[in-house]
């Protein structure tokens, strides 16, 4: 049965009505036709390879993993798991880096984990000494658990004291958390995933839950095999499963998610969807936003985005006349360049109504990676430990207190640096010291010639943590070898902030260690320590990080306090804040619609969606926001890059269901490798048929930063839109052309999440060559062949 | 009247800026959110002087004479490098100033002679102004420690 899920990816429904509970359906993979009783122990976790987090018990025997079975009493999944999560962890059992690497004489070679501590160590104290904190920098995951991004957090902030720390996750998350911060006061989900077993209505914006979450969507497609299926809409350039199975699919041309969601606004106000009275008790800033969106008529918004008005008219009637809806944002928003505008303006069409904080009524601004929540959280990613505000001095003073270091050392003259600047800054040697963990930015950063220039070259020393030889590591300075999951013990949360405890299954391969001991070792070495000379971290072992973590949080809304392994071992996934008053956690947020913006207590005070301008102390105060919601606006603005004579087409970059980011596991499963063994281009048979190009044939595709070689799918994707799976780097490639993704994206961001604009870049397709047979890509995806036009080849 | 040497000010002062925005734009190219911005920000100051062409044409608009010290320099160059960056961020900032009293000015003299088509005219464009220099003082902040501290 297990193979099948390949073909099947969303696995047998189970339906059920709108309040029943979700039914179980326990989901395993055994290895080698093992059977159940051949197991000899059953360690429980959950998956990490996306950000569901669905609950996972892994088989363990004669030391090894062998095998994967869903939770039944997980709250996030009830015993379901998707493709990856039952074949990618596969992955990680080959092809490992088992020794510490250090470059010597232009290569890297095997050395022991003193020599390679010794070199980073050196390094570092030599450059500390001379240029100070600032000429260090962090680029770290979500991937990484939270013990270790909070034990990062304390040596960076109290030990170091660099600004310059930030995750991966400012490519896949950074605008879930901006947007959540302009409306609310703070970050923190608003929804539950619970939300969706009782709603009239599911709002997709931008998000191919499909693909990205399967288990989620295995959840909506129970609801829509049910007696009262819920309405559902879909912006997608692509027509995804989750459009075909949408009653109205919004296929925006790429660039104008604002002007559709100001015309969505517009809507709800002229037919008067609007709960005036809440709106007056619970928000600031109706009748700014009412003047910018009045000039998205549905006809204008048709012009600008290149969609039927009747459309935009029959999605706002959706929204403005059911009961309970619920929003879910992912990419399509968030790697755009007004992501941050257009994914508040999903959170203002639910204040507007008053949707929010009952069953069924939320938003979910999505996480991309399973544990990006916890980066965000503990404050290695731009933000401040326990969503706190930087700007506000009480809030440092709490964390030098509980760190017991001068508040002094604590960088908050500015908000954390961002990924982009720090490799901005290392392209120009002002960091000097750049430690890389969990994450390829050689394959997942926009425009690679130049990430390339940056991590090869001299003016910066590169330390990578990695479990795998990739592009990263190939141009690092010192690779040392990381345990992954299973191999190492720690809490994560997932989008609707439920916590998981994984724990370790096996040993780790080789020398290889875990990030935490890594840091712990690092630390030691450098001799960091408090004002009362104790060690900095004052631990050393996941569960003290998770406790030293819990106080961090303590009173915040991210409130740990009420956790422990104890309590989390054998649960079935703990949502945050849990504490002496809610000892079982929380399902919902904001119920009292009292929200975070209290001067005292948020976690920024705002910014101009526009420019990324920021609000400060004394603007905040005399909005008078104190616990009532921001309504921000903003007009559309044209993205960056336009399609033009000589780029004629939109280009589209994303995450496609067999695979996960750059694939260092996923292509090392031989299941999820043959599902997807290479990279394609999504073409629709409108532009392609001009050009020459049927299914299969070698296509380039070029922007003015690079170009790629892939072979063309004729899709259902919008004319003008072209889509690149951004999975798929070149290390096991040869001197074959490149197929990477993002040789073609754009360097520029969201002014306020600062989170790249991977989609919107303008390209050109050409032919190459004939094709010999169809593309690799998926048939029973949103990569399926066009059904448009008659197939041709 | 001298309202209308006000306008004029405006006017060559947001073509002025509009110039200078471009001009760092290009110059630091390499800082893609300085890039992208400044050119966004110097397409706003054009349509600040579309705005402003129906009161230029009502009240004409009059050369800067007297003083002679009354208008402001753009940025012929850039400089390189963080430091450069920031002085030349800097100096935009002085040129953002001196616009945005000159709106406030121009608004008090647009109440007093009860002119509501200039009064909406400087509202919008006197608010945009303001955030520009909210972000130039952000992106400045941002940048001063690594520049001042750091760079070579």
């Amino acid at each position: 049965m297990a193979h099948d899920r390949i073909k099947d990816i969303w696995g047998p429904t189970t339906g059920f009505a709108a309040g029943e509970p979700w039914p179980i359906r326990v989901d395993t993979h055994l290895r080698d036709g093992l059977r159940e009783e051949d197991v000899e122990h059953w360690v429980q976790s959950a998956c990490v390879l996306c950000s569901n987090g669905c609950g996972v018990d892994i088989a363990v025997r004669d030391g090894q993993m062998v095998g994967v079975r869903g939770r039944e009493d997980d709250r996030v999944s009830r015993g379901r798991l998707g493709p990856k999560g039952l074949f990618g962890w596969q992955g990680q059992l080959r092809d490992r880096i088992t020794t510490p690497l250090v470059r010597r004489n232009g290569t890297l070679v095997e050395a022991s984990w003193d020599e390679a501590m010794g070199l980073v160590v050196e390094r570092s104290r030599a450059l500390l000494d001379t240029k100070g904190p600032l000429s260090h920098g962090f680029y770290t995951s979500g991937q990484l658990m939270l013990e270790e991004y909070y034990t990062l957090a304390v040596i960076g902030k109290a030990g170091i004291g660099t600004p310059h720390m930030d995750g991966n996750t400012r490519l896949c998350t950074a605008t879930a958390a901006a947007a959540l911060k302009e409306s609310f006061g703070t970050d923190g989900q608003p929804g539950s995933y619970t939300d969706l077993d009782v709603c009239d209505a599911v709002f997709h914006y931008g998000h191919n839950v499909a693909e990205t979450q399967t288990v989620l969507w295995a959840r909506m497609l129970d609801r829509l095999a049910g007696p009262n299926p819920p309405l559902h809409v879909c912006v997608d350039p692509r027509r995804t499963k989750v459009a075909e199975a949408s009653d109205v699919h919004l296929a925006v041309r790429p660039g104008t998610n604002q002007a559709l969601m100001n015309g969505l606004l517009r809507e709800l106000i002229h037919r008067d969807w609007v709960d005036h009275a809440w709106v007056e008790e619970h928000t600031v800033g109706y009748d700014e936003l009412a003047r910018t969106v009045e000039p998205y008529t549905p006809q204008q918004v048709a012009e600008i985005c290149r969609v039927e008005a009747r459309d935009v008219e029959r999605a706002a009637e959706v929204f403005g006349t059911s009961d309970r809806v619920v929003s879910t944002v992912l990419q399509g928003f968030y790697q755009s360049h007004q992501a941050t505008a257009a994914s508040v303006q999903v959170n203002n069409l639910h204040l507007l109504r008053g949707m929010l904080g009952r069953p069924g009524a939320a938003i979910l601004q999505m996480n991309g990676q399973p544990t990006a929540q916890n980066n965000r959280e503990t404050g290695v990613d731009g933000d401040l430990s326990g969503f706190r505000n930087w700007n506000n001095e009480s809030h440092v003073q709490e964390l030098a207190d509980l760190w017991d270091v001068d508040p002094v050392v604590i960088p908050h003259w500015s908000p954390p640096t961002h990924a982009m600047q720090i490799f901005r800054y290392a392209e120009q040697g002002s960091i000097g010291f750049l430690w890389i963990a969990g994450t390829n930015p050689a394959v997942s950063m926009p425009d690679l010639g130049r990430i390339r220039r940056i991590l090869g070259g001299d003016q910066v020393f590169v330390v990578v943590n990695e479990a795998f030889r990739n592009e990263t590591t190939e141009l690092a300075d010192v690779v040392l070898p990381s345990a992954l999951w299973g191999e190492k013990t720690g809490t994560f949360t997932n989008v609707d902030r439920t916590v998981h405890l994984a724990d370790k299954a096996v040993d780790p391969p080789g020398q290889a260690r875990s990030d935490l001991d890594i840091w712990v070792d690092y630390a030691r070495r450098m001799g960091f320590t408090d004002r009362s000379g104790r060690p900095i971290p004052r631990w050393d072992s996941p569960e003290d990080a998770f406790d030293g973590w819990r106080e961090c949080s303590r009173g915040r809304p991210c409130d740990y306090s009420g956790m422990s392994y104890a309590k989390l071992r054998g649960s079935g996934g703990i949502q945050w804040p849990c504490t002496d008053d809610a000892p079982e956690g929380t399902e919902r947020i904001y119920t009292d619609h009292v929200f975070n913006t209290q001067d005292d207590y948020c976690e920024n005070y705002g910014h101009d969606l526009l420019t990324g301008a920021a609000v400060d102390a004394t603007e905040h105060k005399a909005m008078r926001y104190d616990g009532r919601a921001r309504l921000k606006a903003a007009p559309w603005t044209p993205p960056p890059e336009f399609p033009s004579d000589e780029y004629p087409l939109g280009l589209g970059t994303g995450r496609t269901v067999f695979h996960f980011h750059t694939r260092t596991k996923t292509m090392r499963a031989a299941e999820l490798d043959e599902a997807a063994p290479d990279a394609w281009v999504e073409i629709a048979p409108e532009d392609a048929e001009p050009l020459g190009i049927v299914e299969g044939d070698l296509v380039r595709v070029e922007s003015a930063r690079g170009a790629l070689e892939a072979k063309a799918r004729v899709s259902d994707i919008r004319p003008g839109a072209v889509f690149v799976p951004f999975h798929y780097g070149d290390v096991d490639r040869g001197g074959r052309p490149t197929r990477a993704a993002n040789e073609l994206t754009i360097t520029a961001w969201d002014p306020v999440s600062k989170q790249p604009a991977f989609k919107g870049g303008a390209v050109r397709v050409t032919k190459v060559a004939d094709g010999d047979g169809p593309s690799p890509a998926p048939d029973n995806t949103a990569s399926a062949r066009t059904s448009r036009t008659s197939r041709k080849g | 009247m001298h309202l209308a040497t006000y306008l004029g000010l405006l006017d060559e002062g947001e073509k002025t800026l509009a110039a200078s925005f471009r001009q760092v734009a290009e110059g630091h190219a390499e800082e893609a959110d300085v890039y992208h911005l400044c050119n966004r920000l110097a397409a706003e100051c054009d349509r600040h002087r579309e705005h402003l062409a129906p009161a230029v044409a009502r009240y004409g608009e009059q050369k800067v004479e007297e003083p002679e010290d009354l208008h402001a320099e753009g940025l012929t160059t850039t400089r390189t490098g963080g430091v450069g960056l920031l002085r030349d961020l800097h100096d935009l900032y002085l040129l953002v100033c001196y616009l945005d009293i000159a709106w406030t000015v121009v608004g008090q003299a647009a109440k007093a002679a009860r002119d509501k088509e200039l009064i909406g005219i400087v509202d919008h464009c006197e608010g945009e102004t303001s955030t520009q220099l909210k972000w130039l003082k952000t992106r400045m902040k941002e940048a001063a420690p690594q520049a001042l501290i750091v760079a070579s």
